[in-house]
């Protein structure tokens, strides 16, 4: 018997760790992310690792300075898929600092000195992306045509080195826009959506992700898979997902029945850019989203009006970014607000009275 | 009888689904515990006073007969559960985590088990009026066994105070590893279902649910076919989710309302009543005979043979053990009750209480210890809690010190289910900050009262001193006039005599 008899129970507890939900969550991603990494090659492999291995050291030696124990908060997996998702946003052919930069930003900036695992107000992978978009604008918005792994345009192994570490400047030969990015630049020009729209890839080349893109983000079909798991294994509720698309979709849909010439339609909003993404990987972080079901549903409608917003009149392409953060900073305010109503509680707090005839009391 | 088939349940929020292994025991026949060498009753094994003794050392009893009467409104009386002689009557370790003393009846039994001959059976026991059968059920000592041991006949008299129409008769032992009354249900339904139907006569009511989890179908089996010719109760089936047995969220299942804050099922016309307890109340009335034993579970990875036991009250637990054939290895924890809600065992010389439902040995495979890492806002506690608090929130606020606040978040809306500490992904001891937290608010309560009372007090004794001086003042003010009286009398006494003479 141990000592700590003292402690109250329960004696038996669920299988779940942070491990398990860190876990889960990188399996869901695991089948877009190796068609990411298929279709833009070694110099997206090469990101992807070292973004996730500075993220991981920069999470071992924050938590050498704080004086905390290493090992269990490297082995929970939070840093590794912090990495991960933050590989996912970013440009498959940047430079190694671009990962490095931003690792440092994420962990360091956005998770530890708020206070580590659990504490941080904003989606790190989302700080690091912002704060790199606005810092290196340039390399943050060059991305190229899916060239897949053994096709005759990759880039061999020394060659995707050169372009991850050294100067190459391969990628020139091959940058494209995305399609958020051209629709953008062609509707602001002043040509008409419909004309615009000739050159962009075809739906069904965007739900299976053969277009360009952040290294993650093509696949709408695999990260729709992911996030269903995601949901079965109970990991996330199916209430932000679902809010958020389902604003975008009506928002989108609305403008584009008023005016077909300068808004672009719903499909388009929901498959391209990271709006899959961040419908079940990013919106859902579970330490920055709300906890109650309500409180779930207005972080997701309000996710989802952002991107909508930032997208069509504001001076980015793409918002995803900005609307998670910004959604992130109400959290609290909406946790404190949209709690779940206690039993035998009405909304307000006060007990339930019943008036009806055969429960009073004598 | 009605068929619960088809009866409508409604949903109730929140709920985990532990793996029950109720197999280790579920397959064991109710066997009666051998007569131990002593037993420990103690004299509060139940909600409210304590019992008081009427034995003294020395002396010789029967089994059934009456040995501390109960005081007050809301307690119950304590009966020799075999016949013997009082070795003492003094402090013993309690049934409770602390392992503190309590008053204790030591008795060493005679071997003769020989019952007391007044005993009062009842044949005719639906002639019996419910005054009658809630002062039978009192004066048999009968408690809540199935946990709660709140004074059964108490609740028998909710009829005066409240409308009341539906009995609720909870068999579904929600908790993991119990089968206790899975058994009883299984082996006496007869007894149970008479004693429900008593139950239902002392409430005054004509409709009664008998609620059983779907996963003791052989239950519910023997309970409908127990229940046949009766068409007042409906065998209902539940399904198996933890805190079914929650009294609350079990009615709120049935009845689809839920009880009011603060408030007792029966606001809603609905009162709750243990399976074991039905069998109690009908051996009170039907047999005249006292509650003085009960059936237990125990079981638990590292007993040898788990066994359902039918233990007289008193009965220090290791006797349970040996008879269960020892430990397989050293157990990691011992628990008395579930592994949910159940509470850790001091010593096993501990005896066994009218509450005790279960006696569990946890090996370590069972119950992991693992450390405790930051909350991640997963919202699992949210979703699993079923009053619909936010059990992270509570923690954080009872963590940073501020009680208060987490009274206002529902912290005594809390039934201490421990759904959220079972699903937490962190490990945190949710359920170890939300009852430091009300342990905390009580002790502070009292000292307030404590200080209220003091300054009560101390303010009367100054109002008392001051009226005491007053009343001195006064009558030495009354000696002074009337000496001044007494001399002005004199001295015109003296001028009238002086002007006479």
């Amino acid at each position: 018997m141990s000592e700590e008899t003292s402690i109250f129970g329960p004696y038996t507890h669920a299988k779940s760790s942070i491990s398990r939900t860190m876990g889960l969550v990188m399996l869901s991603l695991l089948p877009a992310t190796l068609f990411g990494l298929y279709q833009f090659g070694w110099p997206a492999i090469f990101l992807f690792l070292t973004t996730i291995v500075a993220c991981v050291l920069a999470e071992a030696f924050s938590l050498r300075v704080a004086g905390k124990p290493i090992k269990p908060f490297v082995m929970d997996g939070s840093a590794i898929l912090t990495g991960w998702l933050l590989a996912m946003t970013l440009p498959p052919w940047a430079p190694w600092w671009i990962g490095l930069i931003g690792a440092l930003l994420a962990i360091i900036v956005a998770k530890q000195v708020f206070g580590g695992l659990g504490q941080n107000l904003f989606n790190p992978a989302m700080v690091a992306r912002v704060a790199l978009l606005i810092s290196f604008p340039l390399e943050m918005t060059l991305f190229n045509q899916p060239v897949p792994m053994f096709s005759a345009q990759a880039p061999g192994f020394l060659e995707s080195l050169a372009i991850t570490f050294g100067s190459s400047d391969a990628i020139d030969a091959v940058s494209s826009a995305t399609t958020l990015g051209h629709l953008k630049t062609e509707l602001g020009r002043g040509v008409a959506l419909p004309e615009a729209a000739t050159t962009t890839v075809s739906i069904w080349q965007q739900l299976w992700g053969q277009t360009s893109g952040s290294l993650g983000e093509t696949s709408a079909l695999l990260l729709l898979l992911g996030g269903l798991f995601l949901i079965y294994k109970k990991v996330i509720n199916w209430h932000i997902p679902v809010s958020m698309l389902g604003t975008l979709a009506l928002l989108a849909g609305l403008f584009h029945l008023i005016d077909p010439n300068s808004y672009v339609g719903p499909m388009t909003h929901l498959l391209s850019g990271a709006a899959i993404l961040c419908a079940f990987f990013i919106a859902t972080d579970l330490v920055t989203s709300p906890v109650s079901i309500r409180g779930q549903i207005l972080f997701g409608a309000g996710c989802g009006l952002l991107i909508y917003a930032i997208r069509t009149w504001a001076g980015y392409p793409e918002g995803v970014a900005f609307a998670v953060m910004l959604m992130n900073a109400c959290t609290p305010l909406i946790d404190h607000y949209l709690k779940p109503r206690i039993y035998g509680r009405d909304r307000k707090g006060q007990p339930l009275v019943y008036s009806n005839e055969g429960t009073d009391r004598k | 009888m009605s068929t619960g088939k088809l009866f409508k349940l409604f949903k109730i929020r929140g709920g985990v689904h532990p793996d029950d292994r109720k197999q280790l025991s579920a397959g064991q026949a109710i066997e009666k515990l051998p007569m131990p060498p002593l037993l420990h009753i103690p004299l509060q094994q139940h909600i409210g006073a304590p019992a008081e003794s009427l034995v003294r050392r020395g002396d010789e009893v029967k089994k059934g007969q009456l040995l501390a009467r109960n005081q007050g409104a809301i307690s119950a009386p304590v009966h020799a559960p075999t016949s013997g002689r009082i070795m003492g009557v003094g402090g013993y370790p309690a049934h409770h985590p602390s392992g503190l003393s309590v008053r204790t009846i030591t008795l060493k039994p005679d071997g003769e088990d020989e019952w007391l001959d007044k005993l009062e059976p009842c044949d005719d026991y639906y002639q019996l009026s419910p005054e009658e059968i809630a002062d039978r059920v009192a004066r048999a000592g009968i408690v809540g066994m199935g946990g709660a041991t709140f004074p059964s006949a108490v609740k028998l008299n909710l009829r005066k105070r409240y409308r009341l129409h539906t009995l609720v008769i909870n068999g579904a032992e929600c908790e993991p590893y119990l089968t206790c009354d899975d058994r009883l249900m299984r082996e006496q339904a007869m007894q149970v279902v008479e004693g429900v139907k008593l139950m239902a006569r002392a409430l005054d009511v004509d409709h009664i649910l008998f609620a059983i989890e779907n996963n003791k179908p052989d239950a519910q089996a023997s309970i409908r076919e127990a229940a046949e010719d009766t068409d007042i109760v409906t065998v209902v089936g539940l399904p198996t989710r933890y805190p079914m047995g929650s009294e609350k969220h079990l009615v709120q299942t049935l009845v689809g309302k839920e009880t009011p804050a603060r408030g007792l099922t029966a606001d809603i016309g609905v009162v709750v009543h243990n399976v074991a307890t039905a069998r109690a109340v009908y051996d009170a009335i039907a047999l005249g005979r006292p509650l003085i034993s009960r059936v237990m579970t125990v079981t638990g990875e590292s007993i040898q043979d788990p066994k359902n036991v039918e233990v007289l009250i008193g009965t220090p637990l290791n006797n349970l053990i040996d008879y269960c054939g020892g430990f397989r290895e050293v157990p990691e924890r011992l628990i008395s009750g579930g592994p949910m809600m159940g509470q850790p065992l001091p010593s096993l010389r501990v005896p066994a209480v009218k509450g005790s439902n279960g006696l569990l040995a946890l090996s370590d495979k069972a119950n992991k210890t693992t450390t405790e890492m930051p909350c991640i806002r997963c919202a699992s506690c949210v979703n699993a809690c079923p009053c619909g608090l936010v059990p992270l929130d509570m923690a954080n606020h009872i963590k940073a010190g501020s009680l208060d606040s987490s009274v206002k978040l529902g912290l005594l809306d809390c039934i201490a289910c421990g759904s959220c500490a079972y699903v937490c992904p962190s490990h945190i001891p949710l359920v170890q900050y939300f009852n430091y937290a009300k342990g905390e608010l009580a002790s502070r309560q009292r000292t307030q009262h404590k200080q209220n009372e003091t300054k009560r007090l101390a303010e009367a004794r100054t109002e008392r001193m001051e009226k005491i001086k007053r009343a001195k003042r006064e009558a030495m003010a009354k000696r002074k006039k009337e000496m001044e009286e007494k001399k002005r009398k004199k001295a015109d006494k003296a001028a009238v005599a002086g002007a006479e003479s």
